[in-house]
């Protein structure tokens, strides 16, 4: 029972390398940018499945967690720290190594927090701002956490385009790569393409595998039975209030290191990742995948942003996640992998309530 | 006389201008059966989901094995050892019989988000644990061959057997019955009543809603009587049965006989 649970990640590490082979027979690696950005965003999508279909709570305002991972990891690596240098908390950070000394374009030096340190700020800040959110509108039910969501969405949004510091309307560019490791590091520039996919796909792995683990967990149990009763969970032990309020944090988490990453890899981010149409198209994925089932979620999340990326849906991007959104409500409520009630291997049958 | 293991100290609860329980006090001794009766809308119920903290009383004290539980959240109460079932089964319809269960074992485990998450070997242990007890407890109750069934493809009875089930994985003190018959026909009813006692006997404190009136005089140690809200009657069944005020709200003043 253990091992079947991790049949699908195996099945999802070859599939990542069978696919980076067929794109090198094809010499078609350049669609390899665009797989690694919804590999990102998919990570965004996992989360909100975690939330939506696990603990049956809906997000209309992941663009914003999404944002404040992106943003605040760009505004830390971006703002020059050169004419700080010297005073005592900057030089201590440089004693640490946690500043990153660089040059721009125009070879003016930079002097700004290294990309660990912002994104380590970037998750603290996020979790923390979801925890603040959290506290009152999680206690809030069905459309009314929706419109909370949303409102909070909203905020974000209009903060974004007006802060100066957050570059208004233009975003902010020039965000360094991230360097991982000697040799690794998110970067969107050609060279590093393959190995960025890997990187890309290492981490919603791990995703994958941390949240496969705590669906089949105590906590994974009391989350699908607040779902189903929260009266009945609540009598039963279960701190309804605090699980939900728990998986609101780490979906926010999810959300805010799927901006970071692809900001650092595309090096720029701008107001248009933080619309509502973004949390509403992050939705509208987790609808299409089925809800309570994140390989569906990871599934679509990848396949449905690599098809906008590539610009396939045009001008009418955003009205075509908006139709999904209503035809999957309407015809396959429990998700296009679900649509047609196909006769189930024996041993996915038995494992459909898990997702 | 057993030690007190619930009590309640008057309680008062308003819904809007409705008063839905006043004044009620009455204590139940550990390893009894006691029964609430009372016609519809005598408050019954509203004085469950106050004991089991669902809704707060305006007025008035819940004690729970020495300790005031008023106004404790549900999940607080369940840890500190009082279940309940529900006047409508309230099962997690698309999981398990035995997952069912398992989710009942959650006030007496611990593992956290973090330790799910990493899948740590002492969560393969506590989870071992919980199904060998929930599987237990399954086998105590005759449900065993249903426990990978989905619990909404059960036939009712055995939903409401679930439900029982799923109250005892918590290991109360005190189980809290609402109106369990209800749906059940007499055989399934004779079964209950054979299930109940037997709950007891395992050494858990039984108080139960309950409509149907030879279940409660057959199965309860004591009757308390609630008729819009108060307590009009309390004592062993035997008694209650020949109480004119219980008689008066069940039947009319005609059959009421004046002593």
């Amino acid at each position: 029972m253990h091992l079947q649970r991790y049949l699908p990640v195996i099945a999802a590490v070859l599939a990542v390398v069978v696919l980076h082979l067929a794109l090198s027979v094809a010499d078609a690696t350049y669609y390899m940018t665009q797989i690694t950005m919804s590999a990102y965003y998919a990570l965004v999508v996992v989360g909100l499945c975690l939330l939506m279909g696990y603990a049956g709570q809906v997000s209309l305002g992941h663009a914003g967690f999404f944002a404040i991972g992106g943003y605040a990891s760009a505004a830390l690596t971006t703002s020059n720290l050169l004419a700080y240098q010297h005073t005592r908390p900057i030089a201590f950070c440089r004693s640490l190594g946690l500043l990153l000394e660089r040059q721009d374009l125009y070879g003016t030096s930079i002097l700004s927090f290294s990309p660990w340190l912002a994104f380590a700020a970037a998750m603290i800040l996020a979790a923390f701002i979801a925890l603040i959110i959290g506290l009152p509108v999680i206690r809030l039910k069905g459309h009314y956490l929706a419109m909370a969501t949303l409102g909070f969405g909203l905020i974000i949004y209009r903060i974004v385009l007006a802060a100066d510091g957050f570059g208004k309307a233009d975003g902010i560019i020039n965000v360094p790569p991230f360097r991982l490791f000697d040799g690794l590091q998110v970067n969107g520039r050609a060279p590093f393409r393959v190995q960025n996919y890997y990187i890309a796909w290492t981490v919603v792995i791990a995703a994958m595998v941390l949240t496969t683990n705590l669906i089949h967990s105590r906590i994974g149990r009391a989350l699908r039975s607040i779902h189903q009763s929260e009266e009945a969970a609540h009598s039963l032990g279960v701190n309804t209030y605090r699980c939900k309020l728990c998986t609101f944090i780490l979906s926010a988490l999810f959300a805010a290191a799927g901006g970071a990453l692809l900001t650092h890899y595309n090096g720029s981010i701008g107001p248009s990742e933080v619309t509502v149409m973004k949390s509403v198209r992050y939705v509208a994925i987790v609808a299409v995948g089925g809800m309570a089932n994140l390989w569906g979620a990871l599934l679509m999340g990848v396949l449905l942003n690599f098809l906008s990326l590539r610009g396939v849906f045009g001008t009418y991007d955003d009205a075509v996640f908006g139709a999904i959104l209503i035809a999957i409500m309407l015809f396959a409520p429990d998700g296009l992998l679900r649509m047609p009630r196909l006769a189930w291997p024996p041993f996915l049958a038995s494992r459909r309530s898990h997702g | 006389m057993a030690e007190i293991l619930l009590q309640t100290a008057n309680l008062d609860r308003y819904f809007g201008g409705l008063c839905a329980v006043k004044d009620v006090s009455f204590t139940v001794p550990r390893g009894v059966i006691k029964a609430i009766i009372g016609p519809n809308g005598a408050g019954k119920t509203t004085l469950f989901n106050l004991i089991a903290g669902t809704i707060p009383p305006n007025h008035g004290t819940v004690f729970f094995r020495g300790r005031q539980i008023t106004g404790w959240k549900p999940h607080s109460v369940a840890a500190l050892g009082i279940a309940r079932t529900f006047q409508t089964t309230k099962l997690f319809a698309h999981m398990t019989v035995l997952e069912n269960v398992m989710v009942g074992r959650h006030p007496r485990t611990r593992s956290g988000f973090l330790a799910g998450m990493l899948s740590l070997p002492r969560i393969w242990r506590e989870e071992g644990d919980s199904k060998a007890k929930a599987t237990a407890i399954l086998e105590n109750l005759d449900l065993a061959e249903y426990a990978s069934e989905i619990a909404s493809n059960l036939p009712f009875g055995r939903q409401r057997l679930v439900e029982f089930a799923r109250a005892l994985a918590t290991e109360p003190a005190l189980l809290l019955l609402d109106e369990p018959a209800a749906g059940l026909n007499i055989y399934e009813t004779k079964e209950l009543a054979d299930l109940i006692l037997k709950i007891r006997g395992q050494g858990v404190t039984c108080l139960v809603v309950e409509h149907d009136m030879s279940l409660v005089m057959n199965i309860s140690d004591y009757v308390v009587v609630l008729d819009q809200g108060r307590k009009i009657a309390e004592g062993p069944p035997r008694d209650i049965q020949r109480n004119p005020d219980v008689i008066r709200i069940y039947l009319g003043d005609d059959h009421a006989q004046h002593p």
